[in-house]
């Protein structure tokens, strides 16, 4: 989150409205995130994360990457979602509260958050103290499709593997026999 | 690059266009129509007689096998589009490369396919 | 036209929202008429509706009104959110859709270098909408329908993004501007009389995405997920009144918007052989000509449904894993190859 902080003040224009819609948006991200660790209905977590998801996807937008910002949605809004709600669907989605979500899971559960919470921030903060991070073009898909095929190209190629990999994964434990 | 984000900001106005347009249908509705909710007219429809058991029934595990390897191919379409766009500059490389890609996902669709979990039965 | 740099960025953006407020209400009344209520009737030998207006021209308008009468009904069980929230989810996947679609050199909504790509992200969105519906509903045939549908709108969607993919390697951008000028300016192995439809040299796109967008727009043979006779509507089951009607409105309206995608992709979006591409002509004629390629190409769709009987389950998922998502893989390979050999 430090780098996005740091695009919005250097001493390019700062535009007033982007650090307005980046308040908004980060302030729905947050209520929604805390909706979905909170409700006890198991598909209303879900369709939260669509909302946590999206404001991702909007931040991606004021930072000039459209190509992740769209990519947040077609992938994570309209296909990881998708298979979170049938996963949901398909084995316990019924109607109203689920009282196995809450009990002292919680508190053992927002330990572990603080706990992440607080590496993950040391570690941003120490690897991006100082940084600024200058965005007065927007990227474009061109400059993005170059350096996945030129300097990426080895885990590119790495991707297709992993993704075979968890391709057979899924279907080797689906599967009963 | 305002020029970039206003462009978006269109977009975000017309998905709230799309929602206000169904709230004002629904509003004009509320005015016109009446309101008169009985017991039997609130119960769960199933074709006119009463509901038996619990409204949700089991649906087959198959459709979450289907929704990962869709996971799986959007992955692969997410990178097969930037590529298109420059394929000029790439040329035979970029063919080569991608050629790679596309194979080596076939081989898991193909193992899909032989495994027979693409047979609904 | 002279004047559009000039306005303000609200003024131009109220005018593109009456623009895209009447491409989706008015084409998906249009295409209501001309199809559901005539042509279907005219393949069935009867006249279909002639009372209200001319021709029975305002029977759409009758029928809404009818609707806004009809009396609201919530379920006792269902999950008053989920429920309620399911119809703007469905309706606002098509407005971002039509964000895309450009009429003309001047007359687009928003000119966008990801352009299909993205329509084809939020096209996706809709998705969300309609496994909320069937959950949200408390009701079986309603969580049955929403399952399947979903099933079904995520198997082909691959062989709609992958169909898209040749014509992307062809006019060498994502833009639908770019996609349309490169086939106004294109030519056909040196032939540039017609330009290059993407119609002719991507024939195989197109078959596999009209297929695709069929089974996308739940239009029978894969209408599975609302058949009546065994879901009773499907995820629908549930709804009444105007919120029925938003899911209905929200069909055609998408069907429209998709088929005007198509246009642009394969067809030639707002231009027209034999005139220059950056004259201003197309700012007037260009979404008449969108209109017609749109109820051109919607008249394929309706024509499908209402001649093929519905798919099973399983057909459906073999035709699109094992047939439609390979050969648009070879298509895909066999463009790269071309495009870079020539």
């Amino acid at each position: 989150m430090s780098a996005v902080f740091a695009a919005v003040s250097t001493d390019a224009p700062i535009f007033v409205a982007q650090n307005v819609f980046f308040a908004v948006v980060a302030l729905l991200m947050v209520g929604s995130a805390l909706k979905v660790v909170t409700t006890s209905n198991v598909v209303h977590a879900a369709l939260w994360l669509v909302l946590v998801l999206a404001g991702a996807a909007a931040q991606f937008i004021l930072l000039g990457s459209e190509f992740v910002a769209v990519t947040q949605v077609l992938v994570y809004i309209g296909a990881v979602v998708v298979l979170f709600l049938f996963g949901v669907m398909l084995t316990r989605a019924s109607m109203g509260d689920d009282e196995s979500v809450a009990g002292e899971k919680r508190s053992m559960a927002a330990v572990v958050a603080g706990l992440l919470l607080a590496v993950m921030s040391v570690a941003l903060i120490d690897s991006f103290s100082d940084d600024r991070v200058v965005i007065d073009q927007p990227q474009l898909v061109t400059t993005v499709a170059d350096s996945i095929f030129s300097q990426y190209i080895v885990p590119f190629e790495a991707i297709s593997v992993l993704l075979l990999a968890a391709l057979i994964g899924a279907i080797v434990v689906a599967r009963r026999d | 690059m305002s020029e970039f984000l206003r462009s978006y900001l269109t977009v975000a106005i017309f998905g709230l266009v799309g929602l206000a347009l169904v709230g004002a249908f629904l509003g004009l509705g509320r005015i016109l129509r009446p309101d008169h909710p009985t017991p039997q007219k609130l119960e769960s429809y199933e074709s006119g007689v009463d509901p038996t058991g619990d409204t949700w029934s089991q649906a087959n595990i198959r459709y979450y096998i289907f929704a990962l390897l869709f996971v799986i191919f959007d992955v692969e379409a997410v990178f097969i589009f930037p590529w298109a766009i420059r394929l000029d500059a790439y040329g035979a490389f970029g063919l080569i490369e991608m050629g790679i890609f596309i194979f080596i996902l076939l081989l898991g669709l193909i193992y899909a396919w032989r495994k027979g979990v693409l047979r609904w039965a | 036209m002279m004047t559009l740099g000039e306005l303000a960025y609200w003024e131009l953006t109220s005018l593109r929202v009456a623009g895209g407020l009447a491409a989706v209400l008015l084409v998906a009344g249009t295409l209501v008429y001309i199809h559901l209520f005539k042509l279907v009737s005219f393949m069935q030998s009867r006249l279909g509706p002639m009372e209200a207006g001319p021709y029975g021209s305002l029977q759409l308008l009758a029928e809404v009104g009818k609707f806004l009468q009809k009396e609201d009904i919530f379920p006792r069980k269902a999950d008053r959110f989920v429920f309620a929230a399911a119809p703007f989810v469905v309706l606002m996947s098509t407005f971002l859709l039509v964000v895309v679609v450009p009429g003309g050199p001047d007359a687009w909504f928003v000119d966008n270098d990801l352009g299909i790509y993205l329509a084809m992200a939020v096209s996706s969105v809709s998705v969300i909408g309609v496994l909320m519906a069937g959950w949200g509903s408390a009701n079986k045939y309603s969580l049955m329908g929403g399952l399947r549908a979903t099933g079904q709108l995520i198997a082909y969607e691959l062989p709609l993004m992958l169909a898209v993919v040749g014509v992307v390697i062809e006019a060498g951008t994502m833009n639908m501007q770019g996609i349309v000028l490169a086939q106004a300016n294109g030519s056909i192995f040196g032939w540039s009389g017609l330009g290059n439809p993407f119609l002719l040299t991507q024939f195989v796109g197109f078959f596999v995405f009209m297929i695709a967008m069929q089974a996308e727009l739940t239009q029978s043979p894969f209408d599975m997920p609302i058949a009546e006779s065994e879901l009773v509507t499907g995820y629908m089951t549930e709804y009444s009144g105007m919120r029925f009607l938003m899911f209905f409105i929200g069909e055609f309206a998408t069907a429209g918007v998709f088929s005007a995608v198509a246009a642009v992709l394969f067809l030639g979006g707002w231009y027209v052989p034999g005139l220059d591409a950056t004259s201003n002509v197309f700012n007037v004629i260009g979404p008449l000509v969108m209109l017609g390629k749109v109820v051109f190409l919607s008249f394929l769709v309706f024509w499908f449904r209402f001649t093929f009987p519905r798919f099973r389950e399983d057909q459906l998922q073999r035709l699109a894993w094992k047939f439609l998502i390979p050969i648009a893989l070879v298509n895909i390979v066999a463009t790269g190859i071309l495009k870079v050999a020539f």
